[in-house]
């Protein structure tokens, strides 16, 4: 289901459904992913890793594992280059200390995880090379983890870093800390603010750490060439991040290094940082043959990025009538091993959807024992969205009024500030709200025991940053367009049905391609829902540039003026004699045999960003005797912009959704006392299956962003905002228990339940 | 070095022999020796589905079988769904219904798909979400999957293949 809001635009491409470009590979098992590469003579390369969550390594002996027969090569963090007051900028991740990135790759001196990398082999099969891992000895010196962020905070914490000091305010702290940074926001006057409130409630708010859980592990294959030239593939969620960062840290000059991205089977944030790509072409270099490191599903779960644990305190105020006054906050993320969660992003989304004019927004950073933490799809904001929304639910029970009213009274709009300071453009915050009380699923009845219903919202930024196409025009009139994003979702077609309707051709003769860092301009991540907007807007361009390349040739041939030419619908057209006609299959004919060559190369780096509100609405049923919770309806309604392909939107949506139930309701990291993750497997971290879910249905809001030519804002992040706290009100309204700690599994609802007075 | 032992099976209707250490898996063998790697790993211990194929009209996770295993068995991997005909049914039904997004699971899925359908084109929805419960998809919230494969069962029963 689809409203429009204000698009009066007639579009012929944008709004349609064709088969993805890439759609037979895929179904037929064509396409190749990270781990599908296969070179002559390529070697496995497998990755030691540590089994404690926090020690000093005192030796790594690596003489035994080098001897076994078939054995290539062994690496450890001795074969790289000293990172030690060198930074990365890896665009939307910001400026990074390249030490923290090369550290992560391959330990040097300790270890701040469990799976933490130590060393690796290069082996003639992947069974050879475990058997040497087992021969590589490493001595540690145990030392106690520390696991949890608010000891972690405290003054007399274990640390990890000695010399890390807490970034505030612009300083540096005295002592060190675990604390990597703390920050605020602040607006209006918080005393003034709780002081006109009729009532104020204040709770705590945790979330367990939650892993992407793409189904594709990372897999890279390297090639050093005697040269000195380096080829990588992988299947990255940015080809040129991973440059960046792969360069930097083998420390070779960027022009001998190319990525090329593979078919990537899931990122959601989490394919982004290097991991087995530089150890992957270190042990090329030394074994002087192509090596392809791919890592197991425990792997995943040990040595990638989870998103942040977090702590939430919330203070707020509302009056009698239903408007907040004031809110007060703290979060604490966890960083993982290294510094750099995306607790910013938390503070930033925190209040989001409301215009509320008093509050102070304090934000920490903090590391842990656990791996460093990396994005997840709204990465820090489903953390605090949680805390507000499911306290605004509380006080709407308190109030007696209805979820959808009390959003509405509190709802942002354009020109109100962000956290930041920066005043909101064009949003479609109360457009979602409004259409989520039209829904036929919110005028349902649902009357049961044990039956309720959970509203919430959520907001997303979204991202611009930089993009690139190269296009060009094909001698039967097709074109050929290859993008810098690496297509994770269905954006092949999306970007290219940009250029169809911007050209003014149909999506079909778009042929669409992913290229490696040498053949397309600089491409930012494939991430902050910004490939549909930035790709496609230069998509855009590039559909203008070829628009007008055409004309004018066209304009030569018959010798007129180019503004005496039209073109739609595949035909150009003499304005002034409209018996003269030429379609464009013959115009890119003549062209070629002619010598002439049309093509664009387009960069963009939109800033006219378009943020994304989404508004949901479940139903749930509670066993009050297990605590299991059924999902029996959900409705997910977004302000996407402009719905370039309706179908990928709608899975973005409801993948987003399915993605926040399994926060909300089952995924953990599961942790021992030492430290130790207890269910590193897809057994016994449990995501959502298909027997777990109804159909997700779908309203999207149309509120085109000004800032890009067809009104998109980007869809893909904002869905796994507002589950997490729509299925806790949900089951609050169902049987009577607020859970403040997520994930609202069996046993934690049935104690909750028992608990009940 | 372990010994390799000489297996004889058919994949997708061609007879093969291949060697292959005991040790092995038959997704593995799949994909290091056959070349197929259509069959995807995604947790090699049997709880993705993502290499799930047909052995002997089963459908199995070839991470959990042994290659050697596959001695004279009839095997049928994503490779070899697509006929002279083109497409099968299930193929154009999740091209159509937008059924994938990144695409790991799809081969892994259509080949459950498969199997379910063959036995019954007329699942229902409830059937489908339980049939597929062994295969994990990260992206689409299964909706527009099951809806796919609600899609394909009425295809194949209007033109049975």
């Amino acid at each position: 289901m689809s409203m429009t809001t204000e698009t009066t635009t007639q579009y012929r491409v944008i709004g349609t459904r064709p088969v993805r470009h890439d759609g037979v590979d895929k179904v037929t098992g064509r396409a190749a992913y990270g781990a599908d590469i296969q070179l002559p003579g390529m070697l496995y390369g497998k990755i030691l890793r540590s089994p404690h969550a926090h020690a000093r390594i005192k030796a790594i002996r690596t003489a035994k594992a080098l001897a076994l027969d078939g054995v290539k090569a062994v690496v450890t963090t001795a074969d790289l280059p000293d990172p030690r007051g060198k930074s990365a900028n890896l665009g939307e991740l910001g400026e990074v200390p390249l030490e923290d990135l090369s550290r992560n790759v391959l330990a040097s001196g300790k270890v701040f995880y469990q799976g933490h990398a130590v060393a690796a082999v290069a082996a003639s099969s992947a069974h050879l090379a475990e058997e040497a891992l087992d021969l590589i000895e490493v001595d540690y010196e145990v030392l106690p983890p520390v696991l949890d962020v608010l000891q972690a905070m405290r003054p007399d914490a274990v640390l990890l870093h000695e010399d890390l000091h807490t970034s505030e305010f612009g300083k540096k702290s005295n002592e060190p800390s675990n604390i990597a940074s703390h920050q605020t926001f602040q607006r209006g006057d918080i005393q003034k603010g709780f002081a006109a409130a009729d009532l104020v409630l204040e709770r705590e708010y945790r979330s367990a750490t939650v892993h992407q859980g793409y189904i594709e592990p990372h897999a890279a294959t390297a090639l050093w060439n005697e040269d000195g030239q380096v080829t990588l593939w992988c299947c990255t969620q940015g080809a040129f991040t991973m440059r960046t960062s792969v360069h930097q840290i083998l420390g070779i000059p960027v022009s001998k290094l190319k990525v090329i991205p593979t078919e990537i089977g899931g990122g959601f944030g989490g394919k982004i940082p290097a991991y087995g790509e530089p150890v992957a072409a270190l042990l090329s270099h030394k074994a002087k043959r192509p090596v392809k490191v791919v890592m197991d599903r425990t792997e995943v779960f040990l040595g990638t990025g989870p998103t942040s644990g977090s702590y939430v305190k919330l203070k707020m105020g509302v009056t009698r009538g239903g408007r907040i006054v004031a809110a007060q906050a703290m979060l604490a993320y966890e960083a993982g091993g290294f510094p750099g969660s995306i607790v910013g992003a938390g503070g930033l989304c925190l209040l989001a959807p409301y215009n509320v004019e008093n509050y102070s927004i304090e934000m920490y950073d903090v590391v842990v024992n656990k791996p460093k933490t990396a994005a997840y799809r709204a990465p820090g904001a489903p953390n605090s969205e949680f805390a507000t929304e499911a306290m605004i639910d509380e006080f709407c029970e308190q109030l007696k009024m209805d979820p959808l009213e009390f959003r509405l009274k509190n709802a942002a709009k354009e020109g109100d500030p962000q956290a930041n300071g920066v005043l909101y453009p064009r949003i479609g915050c109360i457009e979602t709200l409004e259409a989520a009380r039209n829904s036929s699923h919110y005028r349902s009845p649902l009357a049961a025991p044990h039956r309720g219903r959970g509203v919430a919202s959520g907001y997303w930024m979204n991202a611009g940053l930089t993009s690139s196409v190269v296009a060009r025009l094909n001698s039967d009139g097709t074109v050929t367009l290859g993008e810098g994003s690496p297509d994770i979702g269905g954006t092949r077609t999306s970007v290219a049905m940009q250029l169809a309707e911007s050209l003014g051709i149909r999506a079909e003769d778009v042929l669409p391609s992913v290229l490696d860092t040498e053949s397309v301009g600089y491409t930012e991540v494939t991430g902050g829902s910004r490939v549909t907007f930035a790709t496609g807007y230069a998509a855009y361009e590039a559909g203008q540039s070829l628009r007008r390349q055409l004309i004018e040739q066209v304009g030569k041939m018959w010798k007129v003026e180019p503004d005496q030419v039209s073109f739609s619908e595949g035909v150009f057209c003499d304005r002034k004699d409209s018996g003269r006609t030429i379609d464009l299959a013959e115009v890119a004919g003549t062209l070629a045999h002619r010598g002439v060559d049309i093509g664009a190369r387009i960069t963009v780096t939109p800033q006219k960003v378009g943020g994304a509100f989404g508004t949901h609405i479940v139903d749930v049923e509670v066993d009050p005797e297990t605590g299991k919770v059924t999902i029996l309806r959900y409705t997910a309604v977004q302000d996407v912009g402009k719905a370039i392909h309706p179908s990928y939107v709608e899975g973005q949506m409801q993948g987003g959704v399915v993605q926040g139930i399994g926060w909300a309701l089952n995924e953990e990291y599961v942790y021992n006392d030492e430290g130790k993750m207890l269910n590193a497997s897809f057994l016994d971290y449990r995501m959502p299956t298909s027997l777990d879910l109804p159909m997700i249905e779908t309203i999207i809001v149309e509120v085109p962003n000004p800032g890009h030519p067809y009104g998109v804002r980007g869809a893909g992040e904002v869905p796994i905002v507002p589950p997490l706290a729509a299925v806790a009100n949900a089951i609050a309204r169902a049987v009577s228990v607020r859970l403040y700690e997520l994930p609202m599994s069996p046993s934690r609802v049935v104690k909750a339940i028992q608990a009940r007075t | 070095m372990p010994t390799k032992v000489r297996v004889s099976a058919t994949i997708n209707r061609e007879p093969v022999d291949f060697l292959c250490e005991p040790r092995q898996s038959l997704l593995e063998v799949l994909r290091d020796v056959q070349k197929l790697t259509g069959t995807k790993e995604g947790c090699n211990n049997g709880n993705c589905g993502a290499c799930s194929v047909i052995l002997n009209g089963r459908l199995v996770n070839a991470c959990i079988v042994l290659g050697v295993e596959a001695e004279g068995a009839v095997l049928e991997t994503i490779e070899g769904v697509m006929g002279s005909n083109g497409l099968h049914p299930l193929q154009t039904a999740f091209l159509e219904n937008a059924a994938l997004q990144c695409g790991i699971c799809t081969p892994g899925f259509i080949m459950a798909a498969k199997a379910l359908l063959e036995r019954n084109p007329r699942a229902t929805e409830g059937e489908i979400r339980h049939w597929c419960a062994g295969n994990l998809c990260r992206c689409t919230g299964y909706d527009k999957i099951v809806r796919a494969i609600l899609d394909a069962g009425q295809r194949l029963e209007v033109r049975p293949s």
